[in-house]
Order: C-alpha cells, then structure tokens, then sequence
C-alpha cells in the first residue's frame, strides 16, 4: 500500500466514528445539531481521502457531477417547505439507491471478468436492492406528492403476478451467479428489480406510508453496505448498515404503532376492502359545534389537548394551531400536543410541523404519556386526524384496526373534531368518536378554523 | 475476494448492526424525522464509491457516465440531506425561560 492508502484507509476510520458518534447525539434534541456537523465533518475528510487515495485521472465527471449535485441538493436543503418532508425524504431514498445501483452495474462493467462467487453475489444484492428502492420509492414520492394517486392501485392477481416478477428476479440473479458470463441475465435482473420497485409500492395505500418510508429507508441502506463488500470499503459497510438498521428499527416501530404485520402492510392492501364492514356502527349522529361555542368550550377549559394528524399538513395549519395554543396559554390554560406514531406520513412528521411552527418541544408528548392523562382533559381538539383516535381499535374485535394503539380522545370530557367535511378518514373506516356523546364537530378547512376559533377565544 | 477478507467484512457488518442498534433504539420519536434524513445524508457515503467509478483510470466511458450520475444523486443526498437535517434540527427548541411556570413535566 502507498501512503496515499494509508491516508484513504484513516480517513475512511474518522468518518466511521463520527458517524456513530453524530447517531448517538441524536438521542437528544440539545446534542443532535453537534452530532451532525460531526458527521458532515466526517463526510468531508472520507471525499477528500478518496479523492487523493485512489489514483483518479479524469476529474471532468467527477466536478460536475459535485457540482450540479450540490447546486440541487442546496436547492432542496433551502427551499423545500416542511410540510414536503415526506417527498423529499421518499426521492433521497431513490438518489442513494440509484448511486448503489449504478455502483455496480459500473463495477459489473469494469471487473465482471474477475469478480469472486462472493463479491458476485453482494454485487446482486446492491444492485436488486438499489434499483427495486429507486423506481419504489419514486413511486412512494410520486403518491406522496398527489402525482399519483394515493389510494391503493390493485387488480385481481396482483399477488401472484408479483410474485413472478420477484421468482424471475431472483432466478435471474441466481443464473448470473453461477454462470457469470451470461450478461444478459444481469440486466434482466436489474430491469425486472426495477419493476418489481413499482409493483411493491402501488398497492399500498397513503395511510401507510410511514412503514413503506422506513421499508424503503432500509432497503436503500442495505444497498449501500452490500456496496461496501462489492468494493472492500468498510466505512460503506459501517454507513449503510447503519442507515439500513435505522429504517428497519422505524419499520418495526411504526408496525407496532399499527398492529400489523410488515407483511401486511406490504401484501394486504388495506383501505380496499373495507367499504362493507364499515358502516355496521355507524349509528347516531355527528353533532355540529359554532365556532363560538368552540371558543368558549376552549377558553373556560383548565387543560386543552391538540391531536394533530395528516389533515394539519395538508392545511398547513401548523402555525394556526400554535397562535391558539399560546392565546390558551395566556389565559392560563395548560395546553399539550399528543403525537401518535403513525401520524402523519413518515415517522416524526408531526414533530417536525409543529417544532417548524416554534411550539417548544416539551410540550409535544408521546401516546404512552398522554393517554392517563386524557381523563382529566377538559377539551380534546383533534385536528384533521381520524384512525389514531378510533376507539374501534380498542373496543371492536371486529374493526380491520383492532388491537392498533390509540390516543384515548374519547375519554377526555369533551371532544372537538375539526374536520374538512362529513366523509371518511383515508383508511375509509366510519369513526365511532365521531358519534359519541361528548364529541362535537367542528367543519371546514383546519388552518381557517383555527384562526377563526383564535379570534374567537380573544372576544370571549 | 478472499475469505479473510470477507469474514472481515461479515464482522465489520454484524458489529455496525449492533452499534447501530443500540445507538439508533435510544433516539426519542421526536427526532424520527431528522433521524431518516440524517442516516440518509450518512449513507450518501456512497459517493465514495461513486467518485471512483467516475474518475478511475482505464475505465470506459460507460462508466464514467454511470459514475457521473451517481456522483450526482450521492451528492445530492449529501448536501440537500446534511441542510435539511440542519434545518430541522434548528426548529426544535426548549421552551422559552419566560414561558409560565406551571408547566410540570417535561418531555423527554
């Protein structure tokens, strides 16, 4: 090894620590800006180490594509609002898992003739992995961002037909496996990965998008380590493993938050099926609340809950709900926020929103928290979310989210559902809350409602 | 690649799963967001492997093209998720000192 080498080698080790290091400081808000700037730290020393350590002699590639990549990437860093966080992370997913794949199909290009059964074999995983991730997590954003549609897209047999995709996929990169010279099934694997990305992703429904988000976090992490032993690099390795095994522990975590498998998530396609078994307890009738009423309810109140879900980043009611919470406040209400896990369409969304709007973050609290408390709640405002807050999932054995954890609103004295209009949430379910006794209505646009409900706690 | 080589991998793979385990466990559902976008930014890593790729000697222009792109997209990752996860982590702040006192407990 030269000493350019050891130099490339040393730097690969600093970033590996600081990664790790910019990860544990992500345990709490106070340390986790540090943490980064540890990790872009890291990141600076591996590109530099890499660019005098491997003998590069064409430099014109290598300069634009940095440049135009940081000219996009700042872009996106400056200008994509909060509310698209979820797009915007759904299209990373896809730029990494690209990067992977196009890494070794270029690796395939270069040393197909000398590559060993075990770099042959992780050279099939970064690249089924890679471009499965790219065309499904473009999908993913395309959902996300209302170009397509976000309901499920299903047809009879889509099991089955995409099952042979995968078995041929898989066969595909078997047969390259063992007989290395035939090209042709390397790029069959690699176009059928490609449709196997779209077909994983399109019959899955927005509402559960935070599991699909994180799938697809780890998938392109995985694709990024098994990079790492196609290219004997091991900051490759340590990096993508652990991106990978983030985006699985936040799978896990947000099927738990759901009661449902991985599984399911990925082959039951909910949200289709459900139209009859809905409205069986769909009995009595939703009550409407004025405006004024609303406000009164709220300013008398001595605790107040805000349950924020989807519906508050489509209104972009982030700062409205805040406005109210500190005009509450100032009358001496006590007001917290309950945050459930799948709120929202990625993990933390709602967090995010609401820290974007300046509420401090210790008054944001988690379902295990909030939910003894809910007894004691005077007034239990939930804002544009539906199933985190269905009490079938508690009561009905028979709902199709029986068992899903739940934010226990219905157990606070009274309850006021904002709500755009009278129909079903995204999952289609009816909604016992809706009905309860101690539940009024509140409808209309979230984001006008809340001003509206903000001048009207001021005249009280 | 030779056995010695890969057993080393495999253990440098299995330790960064467990590392990444215990580290990534202990970060609090609040910061999930940040979380996705900062391992994100982390895994843009493979721009290393990408810069290769795209400035290597005696590789064919097939894939230098490939390595360009991938140059690209890694460095967006790169850039746009380092800003972003900066930009994030700006928003979430401590309540202000002057805040009313009767807020007992703090989240963690």
């Amino acid at each position: 090894m030269t000493l350019t080498s050891y130099f490339m080698e040393a730097t690969y080790l600093v970033a590996s620590i600081l990664f790790i290091l910019a990860l544990k400081g992500m345990s709490h808000p106070e340390t986790a800006r540090r943490g980064m700037f540890l990790a872009e730290g890291g990141m600076f020393a591996a590109i530099v180490g890499t660019l005098i350590g491997s003998h590069i002699v064409t430099w014109v590639w290598i300069i634009a594509g940095l440049a135009l990549g940081s000219i996009i990437g700042a872009w996106m860093a400056i200008w994509v609002p909060m509310t698209a966080m979820p797009q915007r992370t759904a299209l990373s997913h896809a730029f990494g898992a690209l990067a992977a794949a196009l890494v070794g199909v270029g690796e395939f290009l270069v040393h197909a003739n000398e590559m060993t059964a075990v770099t042959r074999g992780a050279l099939g995983f970064e690249v089924m992995l890679g471009a499965l991730t790219t065309t499904g997590s473009l999908i993913a954003c395309g959902k996300l961002q209302g170009i397509i549609h976000g309901k499920p897209i299903q047809f009879r047999g889509q099991n089955i037909v995409n099952l042979l995709v995968a078995l041929s996929m898989v066969s595909c990169f078997v047969f390259f496996w063992i007989h290395p010279e035939a090209v042709a099934f390397f790029y069959t694997m690699l176009g059928l990965a490609f449709v196997f990305g779209v077909m994983l992703v399109i019959p899955i429904g927005s509402a559960d998008m935070p599991v699909v988000m994180s799938l697809l976090n780890s998938y392109a992490g995985l694709a990024a380590a098994a990079t790492g032993f196609v290219l004997q690099n091991n900051v490759l390795i340590i990096a993508g493993t652990l991106d990978g095994f983030s985006g699985f522990i936040l799978s896990v975590l947000m099927c738990k938050a759901m009661n449902r498998s991985i599984t399911n998530v990925l082959f039951g396609g909910f949200g289709a099926v459900i139209a009859e078994v809905g409205t069986a307890n769909a009995g009595g009738v939703m009550r409407e609340i004025s405006l004024d009423d609303a406000a009164m309810q709220l300013a008398f109140a001595n605790r107040v809950v805000f349950v924020p879900g989807y519906g508050l980043a489509t209104a972009q009611a982030q700062h409205a709900v805040r406005e109210l919470a500190e005009l509450l406040e100032a009358r001496g209400v006590t007001v917290k926020y309950a945050i459930h896990p799948v709120a929202g369409r990625m993990p933390g969304h709602m967090n995010v929103l609401l820290a974007e709007a300046n509420v401090p973050y210790s008054s944001l609290y988690e379902m295990d928290q909030i939910n003894p408390e809910f007894p004691s709640t005077d007034v239990a405002v939930v804002i544009g979310a539906n199933d985190v807050v269905n009490p079938d999932a508690r009561d009905n054995p028979n709902s199709l989210i029986a068992g899903m954890p739940i934010l226990e609103v219905d157990r606070a004295k009274s309850v006021i559902v904002l709500k755009r209009g009278q129909g079903r949430g995204f999952s289609g379910l009816e909604n016992p809350l809706f009905f309860k006794p101690c539940t009024t209505m509140l409808y209309g646009d979230a984001k006008s409602s809340l001003s509206h409900l903000a001048q009207a706690v001021q005249h009280v | 690649m030779n056995p010695a080589v890969l057993i080393a991998s495999v253990y440098v793979f299995a330790l960064a799963a467990f590392l990444g385990y215990q580290v990534i466990s202990r970060v609090p559902p609040l910061l999930h967001t940040p979380l996705m976008s900062a391992t994100n930014a982390i895994s843009g890593i493979s721009l290393i492997g990408s810069l290769v790729l795209a400035g290597a000697a005696h590789y064919p222009l097939g894939a230098h093209i490939l390595g360009f792109v991938a140059v690209t997209t890694s460095t967006i990752n790169v850039v746009g998720g380092f800003g972003i996860t900066d930009r994030m982590l700006k928003m979430f702040r401590q309540r202000k000192p002057e805040a009313k006192p009767d807020t007992h407990e703090v989240a963690k």
